[in-house]
């Protein structure tokens, strides 16, 4: 038969190569003609203006704090003599220069503590007494009047420990607070239920600013006659307060996810409803929502920048206090910015991604 | 064995005892109604001692109370109008005039946030590498800075660096741009109908046109700068949750990449997106109250002015709160009745 073949068919073309940086390159930069003409618009634009943006943040910038070096290097030259000149008014706010050891030990106590919490290796009872002892010193630290170290007045805390401080304080007071809204708002009793549920969306719909108004104008009409608590309490109870309403809707979240199977578990072997919640529902539903709970966390801190609008001079307020009074230095303001966007930035990327580390931990436990 | 059949039917089982009826502590019913009852009680003491205290601290301070203020001269001048308004005008006038800036702004804030949120989101998936660094880069850069330190580089870039009014930057003689704000091509109703007023920069001003302040501005681009990083986040989980599968059988009909996105990804993916969506505006909404930091005469700002003057704290805060509730809760109102509606068409 003449259809028969007699000699073997040629191999395929190797298909083409899909490793390889080579590869990589093709797919990634030049996939398509609009892909290649992006990658090619944007190299330029790159081109075009990075000498120029680290001419000015590195090159030509003026390091040292002379004010004339700065204003001559205007337009070309950023200038970092600013906080040079400036970080201890920006860092501590008003806080006695001599003294300003103290508030920079607090912050480095405050920081070790947070982030010990955060390690697996230091989850024990210690770590509640650290937390007990650290805050003692740091109180001690900031406000003085023991151990031989001068009273300073809270309305001259400022800076970053205030910013750290309240922060951490309002997270620790407004967590327990956010776990009992939870657990109210799916309560079967319908007061509690229809309590939780009024105060959570009420000051869900409230901006912030508000309720720091009504801590710094209204809660001294609402205690008794002659009590007024310090601005700075007010304030801790304030976004305490408000962070409350949001972490509970978090963590009613996570109560949602635990099947019911759990419950009737719980309820089987004889467990009241506290012992439940303790033991089996809570340490589940918390777990379920650790991003849920850090994306909250890192909101409150960088909330914590609002307290300005009511004259405490935390980080944000202090540099406006460190610069818009002072003529000389004045003009440098995008610099002084610059710096307290590094300090912001760089605290949230960190907790960002030690929740994504805890993310990654708990879907290994969850993993079967 | 033949089966043989009972002489007498077998006699009913005895009825399960009552749940034991009155007031036993053991009864769980009995114990939710005392707790509740607690519950409410704690409440009601702990509002009549604070409504107690405000009322023997007012009396002790002379502060006055009541709503009769809102009748009276304002006295002070708002920078932006929309509209009109004098210092003669009444309080009453100048609160609504800082809500409709508020509302001015934050709707603008809307549309554009929703603009950069989705392109920035969908630029997330895209093919080019330096396209997805850039989105990603963005969203990090502008999610991990407090909009309050945003809004104020906005407004000082727009005050120092920006050139004076008589060397505006000026794109085809229609908009300029200046220390003194953004003027743009305005349609105006006249005598003779509709017609375009254009700006003109004469002398040391610019006359005609829709003039936005630089305050305006600063808290628009903060507000919608901010919020986009967040609107992007969304608009990526939305794809994201739409089936691997869909996107398959889009590819598998030859759909093109862009038309997978507008008929087969998108759609699936708004209707997921839709209340994380509501919850951005609605922080977009309550953030716009940030104004007050840069001057923007807001409802916040307003209140404040108030507050200084006529020192009716309390009325003044409630204005503001019950304002952002209504605005809330009409908002969660009006999306719950568009799911629901959504849901009844897709019913089958």
């Amino acid at each position: 038969m003449s259809g028969l073949r007699t000699s073997p068919i040629p191999a395929r073309a190797a298909p083409p190569r899909v490793g390889g940086a080579l590869a990589w390159v093709r797919r990634e930069l030049f996939g398509s003609w609009v892909s290649a003409l992006t990658t090619l618009a944007l190299l330029a634009w790159a081109l075009w203006a990075l000498p120029g943006a680290l001419d000015w943040l590195l090159w030509r910038a003026v390091w040292h704090n002379d004010a004339q070096a700065c204003q001559a290097a205007r337009g070309v030259g950023a200038c970092w003599g600013v906080i040079t000149e400036k970080h201890r008014l920006i860092l501590f706010g008003r806080y006695p220069l001599e003294e300003q050891w103290r508030p920079l030990l607090a912050t480095g106590l405050l920081l070790a503590l947070v982030i010990a919490s955060g390690m697996r290796r230091f989850w024990t009872r210690w770590l509640v007494i650290a937390w007990v002892l650290v805050w003692a010193v740091v109180f001690a630290l900031m406000g003085g009047g023991v151990a031989g170290l001068s009273p300073v007045p809270t309305e001259r805390w400022g800076g970053l420990p205030l910013t750290l401080m309240l922060t951490t304080l309002s997270i620790v007071l407004a967590c327990p607070l956010a776990v009992l809204l939870a657990l109210g708002r799916r309560s079967r009793m319908p007061a509690i239920r229809a309590l939780c549920t009024v105060f959570i969306e009420l000051v869900r719909g409230v901006p912030l600013i508000s309720v720091l108004f009504m801590a710094s104008f209204l809660f001294p009409l609402f205690l008794p006659v002659g009590a007024t608590p310090d601005v700075l309490v007010r304030v801790l109870l304030g976004i305490a307060l408000f962070a409350s309403a949001y972490l509970a809707e978090t963590v009613r979240a996570g109560l949602q996810s635990v099947p019911q199977g759990q419950l009737e578990a719980a309820h089987s072997i004889g467990l009241g409803w506290w012992q439940t919640q303790r033991l089996v529902v809570l340490p589940q539903a918390l777990g379920a929502v650790v991003p849920g709970l850090m994306n909250s966390f890192i909101s409150i801190f960088k909330d914590s920048s609002l307290i300005t609008i009511v004259s405490l001079y935390e980080l944000t307020g202090s540099l406006g206090l460190a610069l818009s009074g002072d003529p000389e230095w004045r003009p440098f303001m995008v610099e002084g910015y610059l710096f307290i966007t590094a300090i912001y930035f760089v605290v949230c990327a960190a907790m960002s991604r030690y929740s994504l580390w805890v993310e990654q931990r708990h879907a290994r436990g969850q993993a079967r | 064995m033949s089966a043989e059949r009972p002489a007498a039917p077998i006699p009913a089982r005895p009825a399960p005892p009552r749940p034991r009826a009155g007031w036993s502590w053991h009864h769980p019913a009995t114990r939710a109604r005392i707790w509740q009852l607690l519950a409410l009680l704690g409440i009601a003491a702990l509002l009549g001692w604070l409504i107690h205290n405000t009322q023997s601290n007012m009396a002790a301070r002379g502060i006055q109370s009541g709503w009769d203020f809102l009748g009276q001269t304002a006295g002070f001048d708002i920078g932006e109008q929309p509209i009109a308004y004098e210092s003669s005008d009444s309080y009453w006038r100048a609160f609504a005039v800082g809500l409709l800036n508020t509302l001015r702004v934050a709707l603008a804030g809307i549309v554009l946030c929703t603009l950069l949120g989705a392109l920035v989101g969908i630029g997330r998936f895209s093919r080019n590498l330096p396209v997805r660094a850039l989105c990603r880069g963005y969203v990090e850069l502008f999610r991990n800075v407090p909009l309050l330190v945003q809004l104020l580089v906005w407004y000082l870039l727009l005050v120092e660096y920006l050139p004076d009014t008589t060397e505006a930057w000026s794109w085809g003689g229609a908009v300029f741009l200046s220390k003194s704000g953004l003027v743009l091509p305005f349609a105006q109703h006249g005598a003779d109908g509709w017609h375009w007023s254009r700006p003109v920069l004469e002398g040391f001003s610019i006359e005609g046109g829709a003039a936005l302040s630089p305050e305006f501005l600063a808290v628009l681009a903060g507000l919608t700068f901010y919020t986009a990083a967040f609107v992007a986040e969304v608009v990526r989980a939305g794809i994201l949750a739409v089936p691997r599968g869909q996107i398959e059988a889009a590819q598998s009909i030859a759909l093109s990449r862009w038309q997978t996105l507008r008929l087969v990804t998108g759609p699936q993916a708004l209707r997921v997106m839709a209340p994380a969506l509501t919850n951005q505006y609605l922080n977009l909404t309550k953030n716009s109250s940030l104004a007050v930091a840069v001057g923007y005469p807001d409802l916040v700002s307003i209140a404040n002015t108030s507050l200084n003057q006529t020192g009716r704290a309390l009325e003044c805060i409630a204005i503001v709160m019950a304002v952002y509730l209504t605005l809330s809760l009409a908002t969660a109102l009006l999306m719950g009745g568009l799911d629901r509606r959504d849901r009844a068409r897709q019913a089958p």
